[in-house]
């Protein structure tokens, strides 16, 4: 199930990733970074702060162009067009000043037209159809980053990035997220999930790529990483050691 | 003093009577007023979102000329708009010289600046905060200007309401290309100028506080329309 795509046409995967820079008033945040992703499923990227998780994500959706190195989706490479199959879900989310629905209904129209029953279908999922006529801006931290969540879904997308989509969440609201995000997993989306939270990586992750100072430190399997890191970095931010 | 009290007394008098002069005087405003300020929404409210929103070569230049154009003298517009219907101009074939059309016209020139500006301003500070998600999820130009326009709507009837105002207010131009001829062109600023310049200064001042208070009037009432709108949005 896993490694079936979500759409009839070419995988986006491969994605490969060669010597990724990119600087920013005179630091080198993304330094020479290589990193392959093949299988679909859940990929957490993990690191500490500043290690350049979410400038990785958004380099990789195509949202900054990189200063140096490539970066291809099954030889395609990364730009407006591959940007088209992606969805993705930001730490803050930004909600168009409409309804719960209409924010929904908003992506459903950009990639083809209304669709009540697939917008029933994602209010549903995301817990919100009750909810569907209110102010998007008037739900609570947790509703909102569902809606992101049901809207990013909305345009099918073969891959999902997830930029700490739970930071600051409460439980509940933070568990109907990982249900939502696992679901999209199992139906084919490629996830690629940004968090500080180890329980959540655990719950979720097929694969863990730990970055630090802008470079892939490690890459492996999220059973092998959290039993038994191979770098010092990766032990220690497990371990809740300082890691800079 | 004795005049600002003829003046109220006046005003109220008018008013309570419905003079049919002063009736035919405000319908005229409004409609000339209200007529710009639709034709300034169709051309300045895209205008704007689109310097807010698309890079292109110039861009800078535009938006400082756009800028500019919002202090246009009212009397020099409505010279151009005279020259450019007068018999002898371009558009003179319209016949449109001393008729509210002209009105109309001089109008929506010396508003659509000032809507294409103030929207710019309130779209730009929009696009922003919706930009990386707009990237994300590819959304053509086109689209997200009538989204940014949708979605900032409240804000954008104070833009018009601002254009109102100055339209409504406006003499300069409307005088030139009007005539302020009674029963066709005469409007509550060229009547008060009228009335100003034969010495009868409480009438001009009483059509003057009969402006002041249409102005509140629409003010207050699309601003109710704005405050219960918006609380139902969360905007």
């Amino acid at each position: 199930m896993l490694d079936q795509p979500v759409s009839g046409s070419k995988s986006q995967l491969p994605l490969t990733v060669t010597g990724l820079a990119f600087s920013a008033g005179g630091a080198r945040l993304i330094d020479g970074l290589d990193l392959v992703l093949t299988g679909h499923g859940i990929t957490v990227v993990m690191g500490p702060n500043g290690a350049g998780k979410s400038l990785l994500v958004r380099l990789l959706h195509g949202l900054i162009e990189p200063h140096s190195g490539s970066i291809s989706w099954n030889g395609e490479p990364c730009g407006p067009a591959t940007r088209l199959r992606q969805a993705m879900v930001f730490q803050k989310p930004v909600l168009l000043r409409r309804s719960v629905a209409a924010n929904v209904d908003f992506v459903l129209k950009l990639k083809g037209g209304s669709n009540p029953q697939r917008l029933h279908q994602l209010l549903v999922q995301a817990n919100l159809l009750d909810k569907a006529g209110q102010p998007a801006r008037a739900l609570s931290g947790g509703e909102q980053q569902r809606l992101a969540l049901a809207r990013a879904l909305a345009s099918d997308p073969e891959v999902l990035f997830l930029d700490e989509p739970t930071a600051s969440l409460d439980p509940s609201s933070t568990q109907l997220i990982e249900t939502a995000i696992a679901e999209a997993s199992a139906r084919g989306v490629k996830v690629v999930l940004v968090t500080h939270d180890a329980g959540q990586a655990r719950r979720l992750a097929n694969e863990i790529v730990f970055i630090q100072h802008g470079a892939v430190v490690e890459h492996s399997g999220a059973e092998a990483f959290f039993k038994q890191p191979a770098s010092t970095a990766a032990r220690d931010y497990l371990a809740g050691k300082l890691v800079i | 003093m004795q005049d600002f009290a003829e003046a109220f007394r006046l005003a109220f008098g008018l008013v309570a009577a419905m003079d049919s002069d002063l009736v035919e005087i405000i319908g005229l405003s409004m409609r000339v007023s209200l007529t710009a300020v639709l034709i300034a929404a169709v051309l300045g409210l895209p205008l704007g979102a689109l310097l807010a929103t698309v890079r292109f070569p110039g861009r800078s230049a535009v938006v400082v000329l756009v800028n500019a154009l919002m202090g246009l003298p009212p009397v020099v517009v409505g010279l151009l708009v005279y020259m450019a219907l007068s018999n002898a101009g371009p558009l003179g074939f319209l016949q449109f010289l001393y008729t509210p059309a002209a009105m109309i016209i001089a109008q929506s020139i010396l508003i659509t600046p000032i809507v294409a500006a103030l929207t710019r301003q309130v779209i730009e500070q929009m696009n922003t905060e919706y930009a990386e998600q707009f990237a994300s999820l590819s959304v053509p130009w086109h689209t997200r200007i009538a989204a940014l326009i949708t979605d900032a709507r409240y804000a954008l009837l104070t833009v018009l309401l601002a254009g109102f105002g100055r339209a409504v207010a406006e003499v300069g131009a409307v005088i030139i290309v009007g005539g302020n001829i009674a029963h066709l062109t005469r409007v509550m600023t060229t009547a008060i100028a009228l009335e100003t310049s034969k010495g009868d200064l409480a009438l001009a001042l009483a059509l003057g506080i009969v402006l002041l208070v249409i102005a509140l009037v629409v003010n207050g009432a699309v601003m109710s329309l704005r405050a219960g709108a918006e609380s139902r949005a969360h905007a």
